[in-house]
């Protein structure tokens, strides 16, 4: 048996599951210690299935740190230190941020000397005495995280690894990240993502041990792993120090769980919460990956991330019919149960259209029984329009695809939608993404340094990619749902004979039936 | 065209543009854009004259960057590389540059002018010396005129600077190509400095007009929920090749270039196709299941399949979605003396050039 629990904004839902069966699901609302939101959920599912001692494994996906950076709360003082003068000063760290972010952060930017030329020659040397004044000063600020951005550091990493023990003897204990471990080549890019993981270090620190807190009051002993972006799991410890490796795993657990409950490989994913709807791709089963940069929190970052469009609609979402007919994009939110019509509130909600039209028996059906019928017929038509026209800019094709809907506010939908041949609401649609969560993947990954010389990059790359495969597969993966998601090459041109860091990462589902595959395999 | 003022927010309309033509190469807009701007906050908004309003006499400087663009987005320059190659080439020349102008259309290289102009309070001249971006120095229009590369000037973010004086612009190319790999694969260079007479006869007019109003179409198109890729192609007369999925990158910091290829697994109508594309900064070739759909000096441009975002040899990444388009090069490419600078044989390829319409223009008449 696994545990599946997504610790949202507003809910925090929890599954059991069985190989493919879904034995129990619950829904609380997420409280803001963490620990009282999963362990009200896991007492949910312990109502109907139990107790959870037999848990072999208990898989979280959270959006905390992606919520937390965009709302700017909760990240730690932090020092963005540069390695690269006397390049790199036309664009100093941090430069594109929005300025609410990058105050939240405290904007203390030091950039040093230090870094590698395309070829490994040094651009500078590291200059210790600089460094020394950078950490007096991070102490005299009282910061409380470091991140070390080094020019061509996925090439060659000492600098940062130097500067890194440096600053550690200097400053005991502060958490470090380096961006050779976090990005690639595209020195923003990378620098972006490592400071946005170091500013998260003191909540990661914090969620982490709100987890064990909640699953040791529970009895529960299982591993507990936590999703990340790509879909595939990670340690409790790997978590605490990349958290932004769990960016993005949101909208990942919802289309994956909304393939896995509906069967489908190729369709569309709407996940229609209680204040946005997230619109992506299911492409052969995977979640269909946006090109070139992603931005999160409107910070530039080249993460591998699923291409979802968002736009204001959900459960709670406010309908406005004065002077024009429009839903959302306000929302009363998590105040759903006291503020909407058929709970008695005074504040008109999509949700009391759907229990009006007949949709959904929520709260008092009476409460809303005078609405003009009417108008409840245009917000119906008005919300079937706005997810058909999200749907509709995913598409790649012009021919109607299936539809899933998945989350708390599927019921704003009826029996059909404009472009779509079928719209599917599978069972369990609530809780679609602590499924994913609990039926995440399994990767395999290469990092290796070949010899690239004559004709072997064909042979040194499929090896690679074989190697990664089969590593996936040990791990517990369906053999035939295994496929490469990233190739990288970084040529190390300092070193003889057409050295290169070749990195592949394969990914694949989790092997489910008959009895269950550990994640760790 | 009057003189018009220039301010930060044409910058990334320009450069998504320039990128657009700059085939894969000029350098990664997202930077060009963002140094530009951050230049243009502090120093003001840069005149942009049209060649007509260029005095006979005007000392017009070229201001670009130089090396491979895989270098470009991690080792980023101080910010005065372009400053100090002007000031250089000034010296030799005896007096100060009265305009300077972009050499290629690209994602940075169409911006650099601005951020040099920003700095120095010159006008920026309405034009390119390729009408797209080429790897090499000699591949500008002004070499079919006659026009020397040098003396040119490059520096180097470490505060060296270099002036040459070759005999003719393949050998400027080459030197400068040393040097550029010995300053760590990117300089900024100042170079084929002409007279207000010389820059109307032999640089292309009206390349930031054109690479900023695509910009704009595409960033208006994608927010009318269009297709930007067919507002693209509208533009410039240009022809859809291919769809698909990149399932291969290979891509060295080699000579001074970013070399190799990329590979693309067909889907939709083009499922069971692959085509590769080769390149050297530029996108040269476009190879469909072995046989030359596309080559230079016509523009080979790859997009992001769903925005119409162009993407650039050093983004090019395995599993994004993208489209391939074709597009028709300046007709001065095309006679016997361009194709001889720039065609697929200037480039090693033994194939003789076709241009793009006329391979399919009958299957697809525009």
């Amino acid at each position: 048996m696994r545990v599946g629990i997504d610790v949202g904004g507003t809910n925090t839902d929890a599954v059991l599951l069985a190989g493919r069966r879904v034995l129990a699901e619950a829904k609380v609302p997420t409280t803001a210690d963490v620990t009282g939101g999963i362990t009200g959920a896991l007492r949910g599912l312990m109502g109907s299935a139990g107790d959870l001692h037999d848990a072999q494994a208990v898989m979280i996906g959270t959006t905390h740190f992606t919520n937390a950076v965009i709302e700017a709360k909760g990240l730690l003082p932090t020092a963005a230190v540069r390695l690269g003068l006397p390049a790199t000063q036309a664009l100093p760290p941090m430069v594109d941020w929005p300025e609410r972010l990058r105050q939240a952060l405290g904007g203390h930017v030091y950039m040093c000397h230090g870094g590698h030329e395309f070829d490994g020659r040094e651009i500078s040397p590291l200059d210790a005495g600089e460094l020394r004044r950078v950490a007096a000063d991070i102490a005299a600020k009282e910061l409380r995280s470091i991140a070390v951005c080094s020019v061509f550091s996925p090439v060659n990493a000492e600098c940062e690894r130097q500067a890194a023990r440096l600053l550690a003897g200097e400053l005991p204990g502060i958490p470090i990240s380096l961006s050779h471990e976090i990005g690639r080549v595209g020195l923003l890019e990378r620098e972006n993502a490592t400071i946005i993981n170091a500013c998260l270090r003191g909540l990661a620190a914090r969620i982490i041990g709100a987890l064990h807190a909640a699953l040791a009051q529970l009895g529960i002993t299982a591993p507990v792993w936590l999703s990340q972006n790509d879909g595939t799991l990670m340690s409790v410890d790997h978590a605490e120090r990349y958290p932004v490796a769990t960016f993005a795993c949101g909208p990942t657990n919802s289309m994956r769980g909304a393939a896995f409950l509906s069967g489908l490989a190729d369709c569309a994913v709407v996940d229609i919460g209680g204040t946005t709807t997230d619109v992506g791709m299911l492409h052969h089963g995977f979640p269909r990956q946006a090109s070139v940069s992603v931005e999160i929190g409107q910070v530039r970052t080249n993460f591998r991330m699923p291409d979802v469009r968002s736009f204001g609609l959900g459960g709670g979402s406010v309908v406005h019919h004065q002077p024009k007919l429009m839903i959302g994009p306000g929302s009363v939110g998590y105040e759903l149960d006291s503020r909407a019509l058929v709970f008695g509130g005074d504040t008109m909600t999509a949700t009391d259209l759907a229990v009006a039209g007949g949709l959904a028996t929520i709260g008092d059906p009476d409460r809303v029984s005078g609405l003009d019928p009417g108008l409840v017929e245009r917000g119906l038509g008005w919300i079937a329009r706005a997810v058909s026209e999200a749907v509709d800019r995913m598409k790649t094709t012009p021919e109607p695809i299936p539809v899933v809907v998945v989350g708390g506010g599927s019921v704003l939908l009826g029996e059909r939608l404009p472009g779509a041949s079928e719209l599917i609401k599978p069972d369990h649609f609530a809780v679609a993404n602590a499924i994913g969560a609990a039926i995440a993947q399994v990767g395999g990954e290469v990092d290796r340094i070949v010899s690239l010389a004559g004709s072997s990059r064909h042979q040194a790359l499929g090896q690679a990619k074989q190697q990664a495969i089969d590593e996936a597969v040990t791990a517990g993966a369906v053999p035939a749902s295994v496929h490469v998601v990233e190739v990288e090459e970084v040529p190390l041109t300092y070193l003889p004979s057409n050295a290169t860091r070749i990195r592949v990462k394969a990914v694949g589902d989790l092997e489910l039936g008959g009895d269950d595959v550990a994640a760790s395999g | 065209m009057t003189l018009r003022q220039v301010d930060e927010r044409q910058m990334d309309d320009l450069a998504i543009g320039a990128a657009v033509l700059g085939a894969g190469g000029g350098g990664n807009p997202y930077l060009g854009a963002l140094l530009a701007k951050r230049v243009i906050r502090q120093r003001g908004p840069v005149a942009l004259v049209s060649v007509d309003e260029v005095p006979d006499d005007a000392l017009v400087v070229p201001t670009a960057g130089m090396g491979a663009p895989t270098v470009g987005v991690e080792k980023l320059p101080r910010g005065d590389e372009h400053v100090r190659a002007l000031r250089a080439l000034e010296r030799v020349l005896g007096r100060p540059a009265t305009h300077t102008v972009s050499i290629e259309a690209g994602g940075s290289n169409s911006t650099v002018p601005f951020r040099a102009a920003a700095k120095l309070g010159i006008p920026v001249v309405d034009a390119d010396g390729m009408g797209r971006a080429f790897p090499e120095i000699q591949m500008v229009t002004a070499t079919l005129y006659g026009v020397s590369a040098t003396p040119m000037a490059l520096a180097d973010e470490k505060g060296n600077t270099a002036v040459i004086d070759t005999i003719d612009n393949h050998w400027a190319e080459r030197l400068a190509r040393s040097l550029t790999i010995d300053m760590g694969c990117v300089a900024k260079i100042a170079l084929y400095p002409l007279s207000g007479r010389q820059l109307k006869q032999a640089m292309i007019p009206g390349t930031i007009s054109l690479a900023t109003e695509l910009g704009r179409r595409i960033r208006q198109t994608r927010a009318a929920h269009g297709d930007p890729i067919t507002a693209i192609l509208d533009r410039l007369g240009g022809y859809r090749l291919f769809d698909g999925k990149i399932s291969d990158v290979e891509r060295r910091t080699e000579t001074g270039f970013a070399r190799g290829q990329a590979r693309i697994t067909g889907s939709g109508e083009d499922a069971g196709s692959s085509l590769a594309v080769r390149f050297q900064n530029e996108h040269l070739v476009a190879v469909r299941d072995g046989e030359v759909v596309a080559s230079v000096p016509d523009l080979i441009i790859v997009l992001d399949g769903e925005t119409g975002a162009p993407i650039t040899t050093e983004e090019l990444r395995y599993g994004f979605r993208v489209t391939v388009v074709a597009a028709p090069c300046d007709s001065r490419w095309r006679t016997a003396q361009g194709l001889a600078l720039v065609g697929p044989r200037a480039f090693g390829y033994d194939l003789d050039y076709m241009p793009v319409e006329q391979r399919f223009g009958a299957a697809f008449p525009r």
